[in-house]
């Protein structure tokens, strides 16, 4: 029975979530040079290109249609079947059931690529994105939300700690290591090149994390107001303890790690907002800040060029989500499950399993699929290419381009016969 | 002795700008401390880039470069050209150049010193 209440709401949601993957796009953006700033946002553009249609092909079939173990059936392929008739247990139009899903896929598929900035070659990243988002994404979004076997253990996860966080995280650490770090990491200072653009773009992730979360109930009802009103307030106490980390460790707030916190309290309340109490919330956002927080510190000291932390930010703070569930969920606020602190132990080991299947099936994944691909085309581009940045050689485009010099072709006159790009 | 002129030489060194680090530290290594840089664009006969937007298509023809400006006593303009060419050199058209020129003055803002004592490092 469709409600038109939830129809609504899911409407505007899945408007909102899919607003987070060029808002993550600006995110990354920020974050690298000036001369990787359209390669970084097109790879999250790609994202929404390559993952929607992968997700409408086989995708939302093998997350979503049956309660097999491992994985789904194809009954939903090319979104036969997929119309305006409700899901059993919930309230709105399978298609649009289906489209909010399609656009956690691609936030997440647009996540990964966070590892591999600054030197990934943009068609290798197409086709390792088309890949992932069916052989990673997909088999954990069915253990997690599809039937799979995870949530047949009872395991809880709200709005996607399981596939979008770990599942993002901990491939992005397999990434990183398979395409290997960029040729100036470690010998040359690698700065955010807008600070500015980094804020903006967490500002505009976290109001879109409203629709995340608080879509993820599929209805107006009491779980969905519980996760919005606690994606408010989660992120907010995550802030105040990165700033207090911050303040002990340099005696400065940082502007990028304000955004940071932001980021990871906004996951870390993304698998349990719809299960804590608001107050038990607020106490997981200020914790969450501290392991994401010293994970970033510690990465940076290593050779491992996980460029933009995705390990630290969503995979670590993906997993204490997870199992702060286990010690915290109240019945009397979600109408569901107590967890260990309320008098039901089981619910951590149900939390403790997912916390470690999913970050090993996510690395192991990913790897093998990235060393496939490997082995068929280069993942990198050559140390010339990334000297020279990747948006003049992927896209013949420059995000801050002045316009000096630029002599225009005309049809009549063509292109000489000069070879671009290569000097 | 002459107060003034013909003793110090103003290096100008043009590069890409990816190399300007590796160039800093070879300036370093070879005991240079004191430049400038700015960043500048220019033509040196590399091909143009070809870059499209919307439907627009553009020949690049000037490229982004970094220019280094050294004011070096005499014996050191053969250890910063040195140390320049070894650190920016890839060895495709668009390395850039080098140029040398006498200077008329040179004065340390902070002691009044003038010549090669306003360009020598202060001993440390």
């Amino acid at each position: 029975m469709i409600d038109t209440g939830d129809t609504a709401w899911m409407l505007v949601a899945t408007g909102l979530v899919l607003m987070m993957t060029p808002a993550l796009g600006l995110f990354y953006a920020g974050l690298v040079r000036s001369k990787n700033t359209l390669n970084t946002f097109m790879m999250c553009i790609g994202a929404i290109a390559v993952a929607t249609v992968t997700w409408a092909a086989v995708g939302y079939s093998l997350a979503f249609d049956g309660t097999g173990d491992l994985v789904g059936g194809l009954d939903y392929a090319f979104l036969s079947d997929v119309g305006f008739t409700p899901r059993e247990g919930t309230t709105i139009p399978h298609l649009l059931f289906f489209a909010f899903q399609a656009t956690f896929c691609i936030i997440t598929t647009a996540l990964v690529s966070g590892a591999v900035v600054e030197r990934m070659r943009f068609g290798a990243f197409l086709i390792f994105a088309a890949l992932w988002s069916v052989l990673v994404y997909s088999v954990m979004a069915h253990w997690a939300f599809g039937g799979g076997w995870m949530m047949q253990q009872g395991t809880l996860d709200f709005a996607g700690g399981v596939p979008v966080e770990m599942g993002s995280g901990f491939s992005a650490l397999a990434a990183a290591l398979l395409v290997g770090a960029r040729k100036d990491y470690g010998r040359q200072a690698l700065l955010p090149h807008n600070a500015v653009y980094v804020l903006l773009g967490a500002g505009l992730l976290w109001f879109g994390w409203f629709g995340f979360n608080g879509g993820s109930g599929f209805s107006t009802g009491d779980p969905s107001v519980l996760a919005f009103v606690n994606t408010l307030l989660c992120p907010a106490c995550t802030l105040l303890a990165w700033f207090a980390l911050d303040l002990i460790r340099r005696r400065q707030v940082t502007a990028i790690g304000a955004a940071t916190a932001i980021i990871v309290g906004c996951v870390a309340i993304t698998p349990s907002g719809g299960y804590l109490s608001p107050g038990w919330a607020m106490a997981l956002g200020a914790l969450a800040a501290l392991p994401s927080y010293a994970v970033i510190v510690w990465r940076t000291r290593t050779r491992v060029d996980e460029t933009l932390d995705v390990l630290a930010a969503h995979g670590i703070a993906g997993f204490i989500g997870i199992l702060f569930i286990g010690f915290f969920a109240q019945e009397s606020w979600n109408g569901v499950s107590d967890g260990l602190f309320y008098g039901n132990p089981e619910q951590l080991g149900d939390q403790a399993i997912a916390a470690l299947a999913a970050p090993a099936y996510a690395f192991v994944a990913t790897y093998v699929l990235l060393r496939v691909i490997g082995a068929l085309m280069p993942l990198r581009a050559t140390e010339h290419e990334e000297a020279l940045g990747m948006d003049v050689v992927a896209h013949g485009e420059e995000a801050y381009v002045s316009g000096e010099g630029a002599i225009l072709v005309t049809p009549e006159a063509g292109l000489e016969k000069e070879v671009p790009v290569r000097p | 002795m002459q107060s003034w002129g013909g003793n110090v030489k103003l290096v100008i060194g043009i590069v890409r700008p990816e190399k300007a680090n590796e160039v800093m530290e070879a300036l370093y290594r070879a005991d240079i401390r004191g430049y400038s840089i700015s960043r500048v664009q220019g033509h040196g006969g590399e091909l143009d880039r070809v870059e499209t937007y919307r439907g627009t298509t553009v020949k690049m023809g000037l490229s982004d470069k970094v220019r280094f400006e050294i004011a070096v006593s005499e014996p050191f303009v053969q250890s910063t050209i040195d140390a320049l060419c070894a650190s920016a050199r890839t060895g495709e058209v668009g390395d850039g150049k080098i140029f040398v020129l006498d200077l008329a003055q040179a004065v340390r803002i902070r002691t009044g010193e003038t010549e090669e004592g306003a360009v020598t490092p202060v001993a440390s």
